[in-house]
C-alpha cells in the first residue's frame, strides 16, 4: 500500500494576513508544496487610477497596517523623483527616523511576539510572558519606542498622517524627539540582549544557495531608498527593476510571483540586507555579529531572526544619531509642478524591498500604478525552503510538522495582507 | 465572574486594526488577564473556538467564503463588534463598488478569470447584525481600551458622536479651512482620533466616517463657495468611508 501523507497547517497563525501551507508526499517523496493564500484581493492598483498624486501617500499606507510608512516612502520616492522635487535634508532625516521607528516596531513584534513562541514551543507571547515576564516586558517597551517614534513624527502609530508629497505637513520639534530617546540606553542594552537571545534559539538549520536582493546607498545602511543590488553582481536604479525582476503567472495558480529575469528565486528582507550591506551596519551591531559567530554570507533562512535582532541594534544606534543632528526643517514642503511620465520608487520595508511605479498625467492624476511588495518576492523562496525541509516535516509528529512548517514560512515574516492586493492563490507542483 | 471569551477575526483588511490590540503595549498583558482569548490568529496559534462573548471583527466582506465565515462568527458570538472603517463602512476596497469588478480585475491581474471576488466589498452590517462599532482607519487604541474597560465592568461603552471640529477647537488648533483654505472633512467626520490631521496642519480626510449630525451637502457647497473645486471635495469624500450611508448618499446624488 502506498503511503500518502498530507500535511496541511490550516490557517497559519502569527503571520500578518491569512494563508496556509500544504505539503503532499508519496512514499516519502515530496510531491507538492503549496503556500495557499486565501486573503482576498483588494485591488489597490485599480482604484489608484484616477486619484490625485497628493492622495497616493494616504491611500497606499492602507495596503499594510504593519508597515504603512514603507508604503508611504516608496510612493513618495516614485512621485518626487518624477517631479524632480528636492526634499529638504531635515525632512529626509525625519523620514529616515519614522522609518526606523517602523523597523523597531515591526522587528520587535516579529522577534518576540510572532517568531520566538515557535522556538520556545509556546503558542503566543502571552504564554511567553508567563515563562519570561521580564523579557516580554522589555520587548514591549522596545516595541513601544518604535511606535512612539512613528506617532511623534506621524501623528499616530498606524497609518500616520504627516508625510506628504514634497515634504512633511508639520515637523516635530527637536525636544519632542529628544524626549523619545531619553530611555534609549536601557533599550539599547536590551536590543543587544536580543541578539544573544535570538542566536541561542534552537532551530533546524540548512545552507542554501541564495540570491539576496536589497537596496544600497553609498553613505548608509539603506532604508528609505537606494539602488537595487544583489550578491550576484546586480546593481541597478529603481527604474530598471522591472527589466530584471519579472512577475509570472502559471496556469495552475491564481497569482503572480516575482522571479529574476533568469527565472531564479530570490530573497529580500533582513537576512538579505545584513548579508549585502554588512559593512554599513553600526559597529556595535557588527561587533555583536562577531561575538555570536554570524559571518556573512549567512544563507540559513532560520537565521533571519538573528538578522532582525542585529538590525534592531543598528536601528536604535541610528535613531540616536539622527535625533542628535536634527533641527526643524527650513523648507518642510517645497512647491513642485506636475510632470507627465512614470516615476519609480523603492525602499526597504521591514520585510524587504518594496517597489512602486506610477504613471501620471500632466494634471497630476495617476493613470497606472504598480506595487510589488516584499512578500510577493519571497514566496517562491518560502516554498523552496519548505520543500528542503519537507522530508523532516513529513516524518515528524503532526504537532511538530505544523511547528516546523510554520517556522519555515515565518522566517520571512510574510505579510500576506500586503501581497494579496494582487495575489490570490499560488500552487506549485514539484 | 468568569472571564469573557474573546475572538478576533479578520476579513478583507490591512491587519492594522487588530494590530492596534498588540500595539497597546502598556496595557496588553493586563487586558490579556481580564479576558479569555479563544481565537486571535494574528497573535496566537492556540485556538479554542466558539462560543465567544465578544467578537472583534476587522475588514469588509468581499468574497463568498467571507460571507459564510461572518454568518458563523455571528452565530457563535454574544456581542459582535466591528473594528475599523473596513468592517464598519467597507473601507478603501469598497471603492470598487463605484466601478465594475471586471474592470478592476483586468487592471490588476493578467488572468482576471481566475480571481474570485464578490461584485462589491461591503460592511459587516450588510450581512449580519452588529452590536457595536469602533470607527477609524485605523481604530483608536484609546477607544479600544475604553470599550474594554466599559464592557468588562458590564457598562455600555460610550463614544463621541460629534464632529472632529469639537476636539480640534478644544485643542486650540488654528482652523485649516478658515486660515489656509485647505479642504478638511472635519465638520463632517466623527471625532475619535483626537483631530490628528488638523493638529498636523493638514485637512482631515474622514477616516473615522460621518458624524451623527453631518450635513455634507451644505458643507460641500460652502467649500465650493470658498474656492475649493467640486472634484476635490468629491475625491475627499470618495475615500476610506465612501460607502458609509451618509457619504455614499451625497456621492450618489452627484452621480
Amino acid at each position: 500500500m502506498s503511503k500518502r501523507i498530507v500535511v496541511d497547517t490550516g490557517p497559519l497563525a502569527r503571520v500578518e494576513g491569512e494563508g496556509s501551507l500544504v505539503i503532499e508526499s508519496l512514499e516519502g517523496k515530496v510531491l507538492d508544496v503549496r503556500l495557499n493564500i486565501f486573503e482576498p484581493p483588494r485591488y489597490y492598483e485599480a482604484f489608484l487610477q484616477g486619484r490625485k498624486v497628493e492622495e497616493v501617500v494616504d491611500i497606499v499606507s492602507r495596503i499594510c497596517g504593519i508597515c504603512p510608512v514603507a508604503y508611504q516612502v516608496s510612493a513618495l520616492n516614485a512621485l518626487e523623483g518624477l517631479f524632480g522635487v528636492e526634499v529638504d535634508e531635515q525632512v529626509q532625516r525625519l523620514r529616515r527616523l519614522i522609518y526606523l521607528g517602523e523597523w523597531i516596531e515591526s522587528h520587535s513584534l516579529h522577534v518576540f511576539m510572532l517568531a520566538a513562541p515557535d522556538f520556545l514551543r509556546v503558542p503566543d507571547v502571552l504564554a511567553l510572558a508567563k515563562k519570561e515576564p521580564d523579557l516580554v516586558k522589555k520587548a514591549l517597551a522596545l516595541k513601544h519606542l518604535g511606535n512612539g517614534i512613528v506617532a511623534v513624527i506621524g501623528g499616530r502609530e498606524i497609518h500616520p498622517v504627516s508625510l506628504k508629497l514634497g515634504g512633511i505637513h508639520k515637523a516635530p520639534t527637536r525636544e519632542a524627539l529628544q524626549c523619545l530617546t531619553a530611555k534609549l540606553d536601557t533599550l539599547q542594552a536590551f536590543a543587544e540582549e536580543a541578539v544573544h537571545f535570538s542566536a541561542a534559539l534552537e532551530a533546524p538549520s540548512f545552507k542554501r544557495d541564495v540570491t539576496f536582493v536589497g537596496l544600497r546607498e553609498p553613505s548608509r545602511y539603506a532604508i528609505t531608498g537606494g539602488d537595487i543590488v544583489s550578491n550576484r553582481g546586480l546593481h541597478i536604479s529603481p527604474s530598471a527593476f522591472e527589466d530584471h525582476f519579472v512577475e509570472h503567472q502559471v496556469e495552475y495558480s491564481h497569482a503572480l510571483r516575482s522571479l529574476t529575469k533568469e527565472g531564479g528565486s530570490y530573497m529580500v528582507g533582513p537576512l538579505a540586507r545584513v548579508n549585502l550591506n554588512f559593512e554599513q551596519l553600526h559597529p556595535k551591531a557588527r561587533e555583536l555579529a562577531d561575538e555570536i559567530g554570524f559571518k556573512p554570507p549567512v544563507t540559513d533562512p532560520f537565521k533571519s531572526i538573528v538578522a532582525r535582532a542585529l538590525e534592531l541594534v543598528h536601528a536604535l544606534e541610528q535613531v540616536k544619531e539622527e535625533v542628535e543632528f536634527y533641527y526643524e526643517p527650513a523648507r518642510p514642503h517645497p512647491s513642485y509642478e506636475y510632470r507627465e511620465g512614470t516615476g519609480y520608487g523603492v525602499s526597504e520595508a521591514p520585510r524587504g524591498v518594496l517597489y512602486h511605479s506610477y504613471q501620471v498625467n500632466r494634471k497630476g492624476y495617476v493613470e497606472k500604478a504598480k506595487i510589488i511588495p516584499p512578500t510577493a518576492q519571497n514566496q517562491v523562496r518560502i516554498e523552496e525552503d519548505v520543500r528542503e525541509l519537507a522530508p523532516r516535516i513529513i516524518e515528524a509528529s503532526p504537532e511538530e510538522a505544523r511547528r516546523l512548517s510554520e517556522m519555515a514560512v515565518r522566517n520571512y515574516d510574510p505579510c500576506i495582507s500586503c501581497a494579496t492586493h494582487f495575489l490570490k492563490l499560488r500552487i506549485r507542483r514539484l | 465572574m468568569s472571564k469573557p471569551k474573546l475572538g478576533v477575526f479578520k476579513f478583507s483588511s490591512c491587519d492594522g486594526c487588530q494590530l492596534s490590540i498588540l500595539d497597546a503595549e502598556e496595557e496588553l498583558l493586563a487586558l490579556a488577564d481580564r479576558v479569555e482569548i479563544r481565537d486571535f490568529l494574528e497573535a496566537t496559534s492556540a485556538s479554542s473556538g466558539a462560543p465567544y462573548d465578544i467578537s472583534l471583527v476587522e475588514g469588509s466582506i468581499s468574497t463568498p467564503e467571507e460571507v459564510e465565515k461572518i454568518v458563523r462568527v455571528r452565530e457563535d458570538s454574544k456581542m459582535l463588534v466591528t473594528i475599523g472603517a473596513c468592517a464598519t463602512a467597507g473601507g478603501l476596497q469598497a471603492l470598487r463598488n463605484w466601478s465594475r469588478l471586471d474592470l478592476f480585475k483586468e487592471a490588476v491581474y493578467p488572468e482576471p478569470k481566475l480571481v474570485r471576488s464578490l461584485e462589491k466589498a461591503l460592511p459587516i452590517s450588510d450581512y449580519v447584525g452588529v452590536d457595536f462599532e469602533l470607527r477609524g482607519c485605523p481604530i483608536s487604541k484609546e477607544q479600544l481600551l475604553q470599550f474594554f474597560s466599559a464592557v468588562l465592568r458590564g457598562a455600555r461603552p460610550r463614544l463621541p458622536t460629534n464632529a472632529v471640529c469639537f476636539e480640534c477647537k478644544r485643542k486650540g488648533n488654528v482652523c485649516v479651512v478658515v486660515a489656509d483654505g485647505t479642504p478638511c472633512l472635519g465638520p463632517a467626520t466623527v471625532d475619535g482620533c483626537g483631530a490628528i490631521c488638523p493638529s498636523y496642519a493638514r485637512g482631515c480626510y474622514g477616516c473615522f466616517g460621518p458624524s451623527d449630525d453631518v450635513n455634507l451637502k451644505s458643507y460641500a457647497s460652502w467649500l465650493e463657495k470658498s474656492g475649493v473645486e467640486r472634484s476635490t471635495v468629491k475625491l475627499l469624500v470618495k475615500g476610506i468611508n465612501s460607502y458609509s450611508k451618509e457619504f455614499r448618499g451625497w456621492l450618489e446624488d452627484l452621480e
